[in-house]
Formats: structure tokens, C-alpha cells, sequence
């Protein structure tokens, strides 16, 4: 518990013994509980069950079979080439996302910051995107990144021959992430303001004082003052990215070649296209353990780099 | 466990007290003498009120304009109209697709084709609007979208407000061990489950029916996030509202029902301003559970619009995107503070 929300539930006029009003009391705290334990239980950690169990079995959806296969779908699972390719594609998208977007969300905080003309309304374009429906989102950007879509008309204004974003390899992973990146890069943006605005002015002032320059403040003060809060968006951003889904099958399906075929889209093409249930639960256990190993790791690494902690 | 990992909660309530608060105390203390205090642990308004445009009574201007000699000045306000055409140019991204889908729709297929794009349509027609409605139950879609956000909405405000009163203010045996397994449900991605859910779904006999997108994410994993800001407002809530109301012979659920729910207006509002998002977006669910068009929802319909060959009719499909995306960017331009708010706090949290 973070030490501002500890509060004593207020003293009852109890003996030792729970009294009747007390276990009154506890009937309608598991009453109140019961819709979102039971939930818990029947939607998380019962299939969480299952899904490890079903990936120890060889699973014939269509011949009806279900046979257990011990490790065989973890072995299988180290020799596929396929799901390398996904891990690495998954790699790279995280990669790229988080670095573009917490670059962009901090320099457009940085920029909202300096009380300049129009703030308000600057501040509104660069958080629509994050109402606006992803898939609509998506296909909109779809339609500009087109061979002949609006983006290569634009770049033919001026005698440029765009490429076909989606169709290549070395574009489409790019455009997967840029469009993402500008489709939430608002959120993080407005946590990064509001952190920018909670660095005490007169540390600034002294250090303006000191004749510290523009960047130097920056590098020297702000970083520093608002590093718990890129740590905390970083981690946003990562579990986040492992998670894309609709853009991948949006924008690319999975291509060209497999060159954007993340995890999650791998598992969802080997369950629901392949009918591989078995060996999409195997693929569903990794994605969740490095699901877990990635948060895990993120908050050890936390009190190494974070300067300030709040 | 959990919260010592989320360093921002604490954090941000003591940023509310200061300026944020001033919006909530208005609204609720107007009915309820005392009220003025939980303001400043509302969840929502955890945010500095300088992040919505307001005024910035905290920073003074510090006299350094006056000290600036008249050259410095002038070199100032050129660097200031530089950063203000830099945000000109990198709203373009934001906001060109929006509009741009917007005027594409009303252009017919042989504008949209044509090597040089036209930034306003030459021959604006609404015929491809008219097509959304006959080449897929479109109407019938939108209505599925609506109802089923709407009930995943209100369902989920009722089960975490009660869960997240529970946790923070009764106390029974195994509370902390039950809010624990409740909050696990945050490091499972809903992907990881997908196989198992399908396989829960289809044994019920309800794959391709709405059952699954309302039950799941109101009791399941999509559930917790709110639960958590449920309790993390009501510990903050004083305790002496509730020992008034049992003075006045009111039961648990008559102090839930007639103080602390209403109390909790803001938290509620930011529950319901991601939950319905979340579920208005939801593709993976959707595509998984169900295979009739007259069952789909919005994000999966839109990408059914295609031509014999597989091909997206542009006009159409942005046509029936720019249905989907109009009335939420409006309720956004009229509740923005409400809407960066809720989902930035929430952002946090998650």
C-alpha cells in the first residue's frame, strides 16, 4: 500500500469476539466481492489453468482427438522457425514503439509546457487520436499508406515516388509502428505534461541563476524530476506493444512475408487459422510468461535509474 | 502488493489537493457539507488542473521579462513563433487523418483513385453512406456496438464500485488474500486466455451470440483496472461520512448506496470512460466469437467492406468509419477534461 491510502477502517464497538453485527458486516464485504472473485476465478486463472494444460497436449480439432504430448509443443516451439520470426518481429515493434513515442510524447510535452499561444487547442489534436477508434484508426492510415494512397500523392506533389508502405519489407513494420505511435502518443503525452508541471519552479530558477542554459536545465533538472514517470510510461508502452493486434491485422495481415508477425498474431493464426490449439497454448504460455518477466524485471531495474521517487 | 509498484497514486492525490481539486469541490460539496475533503482523493482528478489548460497559478512569471533587455526579448518571441510552427506541423499527423477520412468519404471511387489527390472532394456525393446501410446490416452493427458498450459500462461501474468498496472499507477474513487474486487478473493479457475463453464459450453453445463480450469483460480480467480505482478512492474517502450515516441508522448497503456511490461520481466517470472505450475498440473478442453479420460490431464491420476481388471500396468503408469515429470525437470536444482525466489517470494505473 502506498503510505497516502493506508487509512483504519473506523473502530467498531466490538468485543474480542466478532459480534453479530460484525459477521453481518463480513456477509455483505464477500456479497460485494463474490461477482469479481468468482469472475477472477472463472475468467482468469481457470483458463490460465487450461491453457497450460491444453498446451501439453496434442490437440486434433478437426479428427476430434486430444492426446497428452507432454513437452512435445514446447519442443516444437524451440525448433519453429516461424515463431523466431515472431519473437524478432515482436521485438522489433516494441522497440521502435517505445522509443518513437516517448521521444515524440515528451518533446510535444516539452512544447505544451511553454505556456505558448494555441496550447489548448494543440493539446486537443494530439489527444483526439486516442478516442478515436483503433480500427477506424487503422484503416484510415491504411488508406493514406497505400501505393497510390494519400501519402505518396502527397510526397508526388513534390516529385517524390513514395514507396508501397505496406507491401515491403523494411517499410510495413515502420508504418505498423508510426501509426501506433501517433494513435496514442497523446496519452502519454498528457502524463509527461503533468509531470513536467510538477517540477518545483525554483529548482529551475537556481539553476537559471547558476547560468545554466535551456538544455542543461533540461538534462540536468527535468530529466531527472520526471524519471519515474518515463519509467512508469515505458512499461505502459512495452506490455502494450507485446499486445497489437487489430493494426497487424489491419494494416499488413501479418506481411509481407511474415516480416510483422508479432506473437500475439502468431497465436492467433495458429488457433483460429490452423485450428493448432494445442500449439497456440504454447505460444500463449510464453507470451505470458514474458508478459511477467517483463514487468518483474522492469520494477527491480526501477530504484537502479530512477532518480526521484515519489 | 500491488500499489507499491504504482508510486504515482500517492503522488498525484497530494497534486489534486492542491489545484486540482477546486473543479470537484463545487460539484459534490454543493449537496453534501463535508464533502470538500474527498475531493482531494478523487481518483480522477488526480491530475494537476494546469494539465487541462487551465491557469498555472504555481509558477509566477518571476520578473525575468522585466530584467530581458529589448534585444533578448525580441529574440525570444522569435523562438517562441518557431515552437508554435513546430506544433502546427506535428499536429498534422493528428489531425490530417481525420479530416482527410472525412472528405474521402465523399468522394466517389474514381476521385480517390486518381494519381493526385484533391483535398476537398471536387463532386461531393453522400452515395457511398447510402451503401454502408445496403451492403451490411449496418444500422443493426451499430446498435450491437452501442448496446453491448453500454451494458459492459454500467455493468462494470456496479461490480468494481461494490468490489472496490469491499477492499478499501470492510474488513472480513480474507480480504487481502482475495483482492490479490482479483488484482493477478492485471498480468494476464486477455490474448493469453483467448484459447481457453473460446473453448469455455463454445462448450455454453454461445459462440456467435453477445454473451461472452459483455459476461468476460465485466467479471473478468478487463474488470480489475476499475476495481483498483474503485478502492483506491473510497480508502481515501473520510471516514466520519460513513460513521454519520450509521449514526442515522443507516446498514452497509444503505451507506454504500446513498454515500459513498454518490460520493464517487468522478471515479465512476472515469470507470466509465474507459470501460466504454475499451469495449467500443474491442477486435480480437469480436472476431473470435462471432461469424454472423448481423451479430458484428463496428471495428470488425468496417473491415468487411470489400469488392468481389477482396479489394477495400475506400469511399464506402470510410464512409462508415467516419460514422463510427464523428459522434465519439464530439463527446469528446464537449467532455475533454473529463475524457483526458479519466483516461490518463487510468493510463497510470494500468
Amino acid at each position: 500500500m502506498a503510505a497516502a491510502s493506508v487509512r483504519v477502517v473506523a473502530p467498531r464497538p466490538t468485543g474480542v469476539r466478532a459480534s453479530k453485527g460484525v459477521r453481518r458486516d463480513w456477509v455483505v464485504g464477500y456479497t460485494m466481492v463474490a461477482p469479481v472473485v468468482l469472475g477472477a476465478l472463472a475468467f482468469v486463472v481457470l483458463p490460465l489453468g487450461m491453457v497450460v494444460w491444453y498446451s501439453l497436449h496434442e490437440w486434433n480439432v478437426l479428427a476430434g482427438t486430444f492426446t497428452f504430448a507432454g513437452a512435445a509443443n514446447y519442443e516444437r516451439l524451440l525448433a519453429d522457425p516461424g515463431l523466431v520470426d515472431s519473437l524478432l518481429a515482436s521485438l522489433w515493434f516494441s522497440i521502435g514503439l517505445v522509443v518513437l513515442n516517448i521521444a515524440l510524447a515528451l518533446l510535444l510535452a516539452v512544447l505544451l509546457d511553454q505556456k505558448l499561444p494555441g496550447t489548448t487547442t494543440f493539446r486537443t489534436f494530439f489527444f483526439s487520436p486516442v478516442v478515436v477508434s483503433l480500427v477506424a484508426w487503422t484503416i484510415v492510415w491504411s488508406f493514406l499508406l497505400q501505393a497510390d494512397g494519400g501519402i505518396n500523392g502527397f510526397l508526388a506533389m513534390f516529385g517524390l515516388e513514395g514507396p508501397n508502405w505496406l507491401r515491403q519489407g523494411g517499410t510495413a513494420m515502420l508504418s505498423v509502428i508510426v501509426v501506433q505511435v501517433f494513435k496514442n502518443v497523446g496519452l502519454n503525452m498528457i502524463l509527461f505534461l503533468a509531470a513536467l508541471q510538477g517540477v518545483p519552479e525554483e529548482l529551475q530558477e537556481a539553476a537559471r541563476l547558476d547560468g545554466a542554459g535551456a538544455w542543461r536545465r533540461f538534462r540536468s533538472i527535468t530529466l531527472p524530476m520526471i524519471s519515474p514517470t518515463i519509467l512508469l510510461v515505458s512499461i505502459i508502452t512495452i506490455v502494450g506493444s507485446l499486445e497489437v493486434f487489430a493494426q497487424i491485422d489491419v494494416l499488413t495481415g501479418g506481411g509481407p512475408g511474415n516480416s510483422t508477425t508479432v506473437l500475439v498474431y502468431y497465436l492467433y493464426q495458429q488457433a483460429f487459422r490452423f485450428n493448432e490449439f494445442g500449439y497456440a497454448s504454447a505460444v500463449a504460455v510464453l507470451l505470458f510468461v514474458i508478459v511477467l518477466a517483463l514487468t518483474l524485471l522492469q520494477w527491480q531495474s526501477r530504484k537502479r535509474w530512477v532518480f526521484h521517487e515519489v | 502488493m500491488k500499489s507499491d509498484v504504482m508510486p504515482p497514486a500517492g503522488n498525484g492525490r497530494a497534486d489534486a489537493g492542491r489545484s486540482g481539486a477546486g473543479h470537484s469541490t463545487e460539484r459534490s460539496g454543493a449537496e453534501r457539507p463535508g464533502a470538500e475533503r474527498s475531493g482531494a482523493g478523487v481518483a480522477a482528478q488526480a491530475l494537476p488542473s494546469t494539465t487541462l489548460g487551465g491557469l498555472r497559478p504555481a509558477r509566477s512569471p518571476s520578473g525575468r521579462r522585466n530584467l530581458a533587455p529589448a534585444g533578448l526579448r525580441a529574440r525570444r518571441r522569435w523562438a517562441r513563433g518557431g515552437l508554435v510552427a513546430l506544433l502546427v506541423l506535428l499536429s498534422l499527423p493528428f489531425v490530417f487523418p481525420t479530416w482527410w477520412m472525412a472528405t474521402s468519404s465523399l468522394k466517389p471511387m474514381s476521385e480517390i483513385l486518381q494519381a493526385v489527390p484533391t483535398i476537398w472532394p471536387r463532386n461531393p456525393t453522400f452515395e457511398a453512406y447510402g451503401r454502408v446501410f445496403t451492403l451490411q446490416p449496418f444500422a443493426q452493427q451499430y446498435w450491437n456496438s452501442l448496446y453491448i458498450a453500454a451494458a459492459v459500462t454500467i455493468g462494470t461501474m456496479l461490480v468494481a464500485a461494490m468490489a472496490g468498496y469491499a477492499f478499501a472499507r470492510i474488513r472480513f477474513p480474507g480480504a487481502n488474500a482475495l483482492f490479490v487474486l482479483v488484482l493477478a487478473g492485471l498480468l494476464v493479457p486477455s490474448e493469453v486466455t483467448i484459447v481457453p475463453l473460446f473453448r469455455i464459450v463454445n462448450s455454453l453453445g454461445l459462440i456467435d451470440t453477445h454473451w461472452p463480450l459483455v459476461v468476460i469483460p465485466v467479471l473478468g480480467a478487463p474488470a480489475v483496472l476499475a476495481v483498483f480505482i474503485m478502492r483506491q478512492f473510497f480508502l481515501a474517502l473520510p471516514a466520519e461520512l460513513e460513521e454519520a450515516g450509521r449514526m442515522d441508522g443507516l446498514g452497509r448497503w444503505g451507506i454504500f448506496w446513498r454515500i459513498a456511490l454518490p460520493l464517487s461520481r468522478s471515479a465512476l466517470g472515469a470507470v466509465a470512460i474507459f470501460t466504454f472505450l475499451k469495449s467500443w475498440n474491442l477486435y480480437l473478442e469480436p472476431i473470435v466469437y462471432l461469424s454472423s453479420k448481423d451479430k458484428f460490431t463496428l471495428p470488425q464491420a468496417l473491415t468487411q467492406y470489400v469488392d468481389a476481388y477482396g479489394g477495400p471500396m475506400w469511399n464506402v468503408q470510410l464512409a462508415a468509419t467516419t460514422l463510427t469515429v464523428l459522434p465519439v470525437l464530439v463527446v469528446f470536444l464537449v467532455a475533454q477534461r473529463q475524457f483526458v482525466q479519466g483516461l490518463a489517470h487510468t493510463g497510470l494505473k494500468g
